[in-house]
């Protein structure tokens, strides 16, 4: 990792909120771009979140005996009914070291 | 300077609620940040200078499988990219103000600060220090992400590796999700991306999976839009 890269990181992070406020004008994107975008976390979430439960080490998809997966499947289901953040992300945690330390699943 | 002080004080009080997630996230951050080799600067300097959760965990998360920086780059631009929604929501309160301000207020305006501020704005659209609410939201949640950092970073060098806090990454995300589970249109959205980034990790050159996958994402959600406005 080079402080080089996290600069950039930065700048481009600082871009995407000024650019909007500092250069355009009012009504720059139509109802229909404002709709599209209101979707970015639903397409870009899922990238990061499916290799990662889905697939091993080394990159291959791992179906059986994937403790991950099924403590996932608890978090969406908690989360679903509860509607609340930290109730999914400890649901899902915890699901998952019970099912890798006492199951050994 | 009594106003200024009571709209700063409204701002806080308006955003904390929100900061309860986001200190377990910061946690998170700083552990993962510290398992995979970063070191307790780099770690924090990520925070200080990106100031954006999600694009920060992209960041470890693609330097540690080896991805280029063009692609870090751009990954961590599309996360960023709902930024730009919030601007052009913003832009019509903040048009008045100088330079100094926009620059300011563009550093710290995170989901949480946008969101409260947002609602403030709609209801106090003639108030011309609105603003500070922005500021307040805006630094209160700078102020908790860097303390969760830190107490991140503090646990990282503690926490033994058997407890596979990489886990923490998808299960965060998916968090970060769950207002969208109830919405048909997104859920066919988040399938698709992450379908297509699974079965493209090994295809899709350059690590470039997240880019390709939100990308094809946001092309049927533009397309699922479209429907949606011809049925009305």
């Amino acid at each position: 990792m080079h402080w080089s890269l996290i600069i950039y990181c930065g700048m481009i992070t600082f871009l995407t909120r000024f650019s909007m406020i500092a250069l355009l004008k009012r009504d720059t994107f139509n109802e229909k771009t404002k709709i599209v975008l209101t979707y970015v976390p639903s397409a870009i979430f899922p990238a990061i979140i499916f290799p990662l439960v889905f697939l091993d080490n080394n990159g291959f998809i791992e179906l059986e005996s994937n403790s991950r997966i099924l403590a996932a499947i608890i978090a969406i289901i908690v989360g679903y009914f509860s509607k609340n953040i930290i109730a999914t992300i400890f649901s899902g945690l915890i699901s998952y070291w019970i099912l890798i330390f006492l199951i050994a699943y | 300077m009594h106003i200024k002080l009571k709209i700063f004080g409204k701002g806080i009080l308006d955003v904390s609620p929100l900061m309860i997630p986001v200190v377990p996230f910061g946690i998170i951050f700083g552990v993962i940040g510290m398992e995979l080799g970063i070191g307790p600067y780099m770690t924090f300097g990520m925070s200080i200078i990106i100031f954006g959760g999600a694009s920060q965990i992209v960041l470890l998360q693609l330097f540690s499988g080896g991805a280029s920086s063009l692609v870090i780059l751009s990954s961590v631009g599309a996360v960023n990219s709902r930024h730009l929604l919030y601007g052009a929501v913003l832009s019509e309160n903040l048009s008045s103000l100088k330079l100094t301000w926009k620059i300011i207020l563009s550093y710290v305006m995170v989901d949480q600060a946008f969101a409260v501020s947002n609602e403030y704005f709609k209801r106090n659209k003639k108030n011309k220090n609105k603003h500070y609410h922005l500021l307040a939201a805006g630094f209160t949640c700078w102020t908790i992400w860097q303390f969760s950092t830190f107490v991140g970073i503090a646990l990282g060098s503690i926490i033994p590796d058997e407890f596979g806090l990489k886990f923490a990454i998808p299960i965060t995300f998916l968090a970060l999700l769950i207002n969208d589970f109830k919405k048909i249109k997104n859920v066919i959205v988040m399938l698709a991306s992450g379908l297509i980034a699974t079965l493209g990790y090994n295809i899709i050159p350059f690590k470039a999976y997240i880019i390709v996958a939100s990308l094809s994402a946001l092309l049927i959600a533009t397309f699922l839009t479209n429907m949606k406005l011809k049925n009305k």
